[in-house]
């Protein structure tokens, strides 16, 4: 099962090895992951996401615990957090193509920040079926490279009125 | 007034309260050892190797409880670190490895004797630093020894390049300790787990504790003695236990797991509840996890939330500290009557003991031990190696008290038990300290006899010598067709004239009859002794649960 986890941590190097370490070591691959710095500037979070077996993910989880220089975990359910990426494709434009292309971004609410004579160069931001969705629609035109930040995730507002 | 950094080295350890350094010398960490030569209130022991240092300061730790200290050279120093940092994470003990360290502005250079300690021991360690600035040494050390020694114990690296180590910077000892944000240590139990834990009690009819190393290193086994008598419930200790609960007590039934009793076995086939403390469900104990326990709740109290449920499911988990825990229970829990589970569990424990085949005019190994523990009444720190010796020293020296019994649990390290032996009787001179060793792992740390003679530690070594790697050929008898690859070691030193070549004292013992006058002449030598016992070359260690199997599944005694 896929799971999002947040983690906060001590704005130090070697954070990022010994977390990542976790997964590694027991032959894990992380889907993906964000950090940076908190508006605490000794305090960096990350967002991991990874799918696995929930046993094992939540032995890796209660060793992040274990991590002197992580602060907080959490391996956070479905539905109770937002979640953002950013991802920037270069995709082919012949003069052709590259209303049609324009038009798409438009809807998607995606901005174009490079154009060149080949070439056009879009930033989209949105949740990960968003990005992924935006991402089939540019592939008939031909991507030339494409990259994802992986997404950074927050819990949401729980109110009693909500 | 501004203190260099090896300057600061020496202060900090001071105030850490360090007796006692165990070490070796090299380029990067110069600087520091200097100053420990005029540092003549803190002990240095030269090992002959790293890995020997790190297992003596390991072996200092378990006998004492207090935080064992090794120093090391960078690169290869720091390499032979590994597998005495290794042993003690997987055995919880506390301990802060030094190491030198190339110069900041060389690190990652490939310079001579660079290695990446920090990498290399991420996974090994309960924490490490890498000292970037001479002004953070102090605080970087008062948490390393704070780290290693509290919550689950654990081994600590403090990597000091040598401009770190040279450059001066002010001394501030740090007021309050310095915990980091992340780090927590579980105090009491919240009284609805207790009660709990209580409830479950009293229901069960035949309630079983299944007590380990945490008992040990949280001192309470008083508070265990108590607990056990107030629920009257059998109680078994694993490897890393024994010692905790009295051998000598009518409760003990020894200890579990593959080479464990068939009591104590049989009791956690049988049991309706188990209660868990400061163990952790290792494989070597449960078997066959779906047949493990199948009858029984599981209590599960131990100081880390990682050990709970990572091996089995446990039913009631309560996170702390085993004697605070012991004690909020001994306050809530009631009496339990014996009943028939007791005699049960009695008549088993009476009907089925460890017994060996006592082949007449052969010397036995098992028949070594227990001379050992009847010439040493049972008082002496016993340190094994790693394999058979291990086993047969495990199941028939009798501990009744806690640091008693010194062995590699978790790793399995052969070479362990004799520099350990070396730190056990630094740290506990007035103690009767035997190594009990094989003829395969006494050689991989032999070299460690000039450092006995050096400091003239009388520490006693029992080769159990079958001139086999005998473990490993038991296995290979029972389960690989007795095709011996790799084990017959017949081609071995002469270990009476190798002791004398060290100056030390060693004795060759061939026959039953000259055990006990062997082992009380070593006795009586002030000095480190080495003892030949050349025993039965096939003798197994019963019982024996194959790997993979249930642990009610049991070879018991009966060679094949």
């Amino acid at each position: 099962m896929k799971h999002t986890i947040s983690v906060t941590v001590e704005n130090k190097f070697g954070v990022l090895a010994r977390v990542s370490g976790l997964f590694s070591s027991r032959g894990y691959n992380i889907d993906s992951l964000a950090v940076g710095e908190t508006n605490n500037p000794l305090v960096s979070r990350m967002t991991i996401v990874v799918h696995g077996d929930d046993r094992v993910l939540d032995q890796v989880i209660k060793q992040l615990n274990k991590l002197v220089d992580v602060i907080e975990v959490f391996d956070m359910p479905d539905g109770t957090y937002v979640a953002r990426e950013l991802c920037l494709v270069k995709v082919k434009s012949t003069t052709g193509a590259r209303s049609e292309i324009l038009e798409v971004a438009n809807v998607f609410r995606a901005k174009v920040i490079d154009i060149g004579h080949k070439a056009l160069t879009i930033q989209i931001t949105g949740t990960e079926e968003k990005v992924e969705a935006f991402i089939k629609l540019m592939e008939p035109y031909g991507i030339i490279e494409l990259i994802r930040t992986g997404k950074v995730a927050m819990a949401r507002e729980m109110n009693s009125d909500s | 007034m501004k203190l260099s950094g090896s300057d600061i080295f020496i202060e900090c350890l001071r105030k850490e309260g360090v007796e006692v350094i165990f070490g070796y010398p090299g380029g990067q960490i110069m600087p520091i050892f200097d100053k420990m030569y005029d540092a003549k209130d803190i002990r240095f022991v030269l090992t002959r190797h790293e890995q020997g240092a790190a297992h003596a300061a390991d072996g200092y730790a378990r006998a004492t409880g207090k935080t064992g200290v090794v120093v090391a050279t960078s690169g290869p120093g720091a390499t032979n670190l590994v597998t005495g940092i290794a042993n003690a994470y997987m055995d919880s003990i506390p301990m802060v490895a030094f190491t030198g360290q190339v110069p900041m502005a060389l690190i990652g250079t490939d310079a001579f004797q660079e290695a990446d300690i920090t990498g290399i021991t991420r996974p090994i360690t309960k924490h490490n630093f890498l000292v970037s600035e001479t002004s953070k040494m102090a605080d970087i050390i008062s948490q390393a020894f704070y780290i290693a020694s509290t919550g689950r114990p654990g081994p600590v690296v403090v990597d000091i390049p040598k401009d770190v180590s040279v450059n001066t910077s002010d001394f501030h000892w740090p007021k309050k300790q310095h915990i980091p944000l992340g780090y927590s240590i579980p105090k009491a139990a919240a009284p609805e787990q207790i009660q709990a834990v209580a409830e479950a009690i009293r229901i069960s009819h035949k309630p079983y504790i299944y007590a380990g190393g945490g008992i040990i290193i949280s001192g309470a086994e008083n508070e265990l003695l108590r607990f056990a008598e107030r629920i009257n419930a059998p109680v078994t200790t694993t490897l890393m236990g024994l010692g905790g609960f009295p051998a000598s007590h009518p409760y003990w039934v020894g200890m579990p797991g593959m080479h464990g009793t068939y009591t104590a076995n049989m009791a956690f086939t049988e049991c309706d509840l188990v209660i868990a403390v400061g163990a952790r469900f290792d494989d070597r104990v449960t078997g066959k996890l779906t047949e493990f326990a199948p009858n029984a709740r599981i209590i599960h109290i131990d100081m880390d939330p990682a050990a709970i449920a990572k091996n089995v499911d446990v039913d009631i988990p309560v996170v702390g500290d085993a004697k605070a825990i012991l004690t909020q229970l001994l306050e809530v829990v009631d009496e339990r009557k014996r009943n028939g589970w007791n005699e049960h569990i009695e008549t088993l424990k009476r009907e089925r003991p460890v017994f060996y085949e006592d082949k007449k005019g052969t010397l036995m190994p098992q028949y070594v031990v227990e001379q050992i523990y009847e010439a040493t009444k049972g008082e002496a720190i016993i340190t094994t190696e790693v394999g058979q010796n291990q086993m047969w020293a495990a199941l028939y020296y009798k501990f009744d008290k806690p640091r008693q019994f010194i062995s590699s649990g978790g790793l399995g390290t052969m070479g362990y038990g004799f520099p350990a032996a070396i730190g056990a009787q630094i740290g506990r001179p007035d103690a009767t300290v035997f190594d009990i060793a094989g003829d395969g792992s006494i050689q991989m740390n032999i070299q460690e006899l000039a450092t006995a003679v050096q400091y003239k530690v009388p520490v006693k070594v029992a080769i159990i010598n079958n001139r086999y790697l005998g473990m490993v050929r038991q296995w290979q008898e029972l389960f690989f067709n007795k095709r011996y690859s790799g084990t017959d070691i017949e081609c071995q030193p002469d270990f009476v004239k190798l002791a004398e070549a060290y100056g030390a004292h060693g004795i060759r013992v061939e026959r039953p009859e000259e055990v006990r006058a062997a082992i009380e002449k070593a006795l009586e030598i002030p000095g480190p002794v080495l003892l030949d016992f050349r025993v039965d070359r096939e003798a197994n260690v019963w019982p024996m649960v194959a790997p993979g199997e249930p642990i009610y599944k049991m070879m018991e005694g009966h060679e094949l």
